[in-house]
């Protein structure tokens, strides 16, 4: 795959026909799209929840690594967010 | 359902899996007269439509045990004023929502309701290309209608999501078709071939496409697929007839799949009404938790005990369920049977010779003109069907 890297500045939201919830029956977070639900798995979940439309990539891990103290996401979340971008289901915008 | 989407049973466990999809058919009553449409034959004499308080009751309860996409169809959907009250319903549980309609009935203000309400999705249908065929097909003046509509989704920041049910009559449109699609700038298309059942399997000599036409149509949506990439997801779905295996019905009996139909009953597909060897709950009488759980109609397929050879001692069917029960019972006369459009069925000869009829070019020789889905018709065809159809639970 040669998706273009996600910059650490870009803001990343959830792509417009995804939406992400808790489903208590899987106990899990899911993706729910048209005809079909991704599982996603607890650290995924966790990414995803951080996505609002507002925070950039950088502000992701930050947030993640305040909430998981003492371990270095940074690679991590930033594999998931390229792999989660190339599957379309998220969208990065540029800063400025 | 898209392969990403849910992980099928194993059909040897006899643990019972949570309903993921539910399909509500809130109505039989249609403006079009589609002669594929997949809604019984006998329809019109099918009791009355479920109230608005049933509805919200099954979503609630459908929703507890664990469905999450939920698809109002029909017939037309839009011939009932309280689907918005549904729409919001089901957005506050926490379903996602997609409304299947031809979009006759769908005006601004109510597109306006549905956006507010939190649906999630509008999938569209047409008929064909053209004018002359989409009206002819569905017997009514609908395609500008439609165009109309399409705007209407867009303008509503929608993902636009087009359904178009190919066969016979319109596969070598295809190359148009797309060309519409991509004009009108369509997210998700769905070319769906049809499937031998109801009102399709009446007109089957009329609608079944030959290989020949099947191979050109799936070789130019290819070359669309390519070209437009991520900006069009296109499906291609093949006619059953046309394989050596059969489709993993509904992911497998009672797995995944739970379709309310407009008189309340319920049914783990659309066509299961049919057999009659079985009886199925209505939703007014039962609550869907005991339905799914309990009810002797989900139960009687699941697993594979009820199978017979070749299936039963068939590795491959863990994988396709021995295929659909309602295509085993409408062509050998018993649903256990393994869908004769598997090779290894010893009935497969009966979709052969269909197929074989339908290589020929230009029209192919019918026994009766097309049956127009509509009410005269049904009544007429009820009373043909009356002795071997199951009551209404």
């Amino acid at each position: 795959m040669s998706e273009p890297r996600i910059a650490a500045d870009a803001v990343i939201e959830l792509e417009r026909q995804y939406r992400f919830q808790w489903e208590a029956a899987q106990q899990s977070h899911v993706l729910l799209y048209p005809e079909g639900m991704i599982k996603l798995s607890g650290s995924a979940g966790e990414i995803m929840k951080c996505i609002d439309g507002k925070t950039t990539a950088a502000g992701i891990v930050e947030k993640l690594e305040q909430a998981f103290p003492g371990n270095d996401l940074r690679q991590d979340v930033m594999d998931f967010l390229e792999v989660a971008h190339g599957r379309g289901w998220i969208r990065a915008k540029q800063a400025g | 359902m898209d392969e990403a989407g849910f992980v099928p049973n194993k059909p040897a466990e006899r643990k019972i899996s949570n309903p993921l999809w539910l399909n509500a058919e809130i109505t039989f009553r249609c403006p079009l007269h589609c002669i594929y449409c997949y809604n019984p034959v006998d329809y019109a004499r099918s009791g009355p439509e479920l109230s608005t308080e049933d509805w919200l009751r099954v979503l609630r309860e459908a929703r507890e045990l664990g469905a999450v996409q939920l698809g109002i169809s029909g017939g037309e959907p839009l011939l009932r004023d309280d689907v918005e009250v549904m729409v919001a319903e089901a957005h506050r549980l926490g379903y996602y929502t997609n409304l299947l309609t031809s979009g006759v009935g769908l005006t601004e203000k109510r597109i306006a309701a549905f956006k507010e309400g939190g649906l999630d999705q509008i999938q569209l249908s047409f008929q064909d290309s053209t004018r002359e065929l989409n009206d002819f097909l569905s017997s009514t003046r609908t395609f500008e209608l439609k165009e109309k509509v399409a705007k209407l989704i867009k303008q509503y920041e929608y993902p636009m999501v087009l359904n178009v049910v190919l066969h016979r009559l319109n596969i070598d449109h295809i190359q148009a078709i797309l060309d519409m699609a991509e004009a009108m700038g369509v997210e998700h298309l769905e070319l769906a071939n049809t499937q031998y059942y109801a009102w399709a399997l009446i007109n089957r000599d009329q609608l079944l496409p030959s290989r020949e036409q099947l191979v050109r149509a799936e070789a130019i949506t290819n070359q669309f697929r390519t070209r437009m990439g991520n900006k069009c997801k296109v499906y291609f779905v093949v006619p059953d007839y046309y394989a050596t295996r059969p489709k993993a019905c509904m992911n497998g009996w009672g797995s995944v799949f739970l379709n309310i139909a407009a008189d309340g009953l319920a049914l783990p597909c659309h066509e299961a009404r049919m057999l009659p060897a079985l009886t199925f709950p209505n939703v007014r009488d039962h609550d869907v938790r005991w339905i799914w759980h309990e009810s002797p109609g989900f139960n009687a397929y699941r697993g594979d005990d009820w199978m017979q050879e070749p299936c039963r001692s068939c590795p491959e069917k863990t994988k396709d369920f021995g295929g659909c029960r309602c295509q085993a019972y409408m062509l050998t006369g018993d649903a256990t049977n393994t869908d004769p459009v598997c090779d290894l069925s010893p009935k497969h000869h009966l979709i052969t010779d269909v197929t074989a009829k339908a290589q020929t070019t230009g029209q192919p020789v019918t026994v009766h003109p097309i049956v127009f889905r509509d009410d005269k018709n049904s009544r007429k065809l009820s009373e043909k069907s009356q002795p071997e159809t199951t009551p209404v639970g």
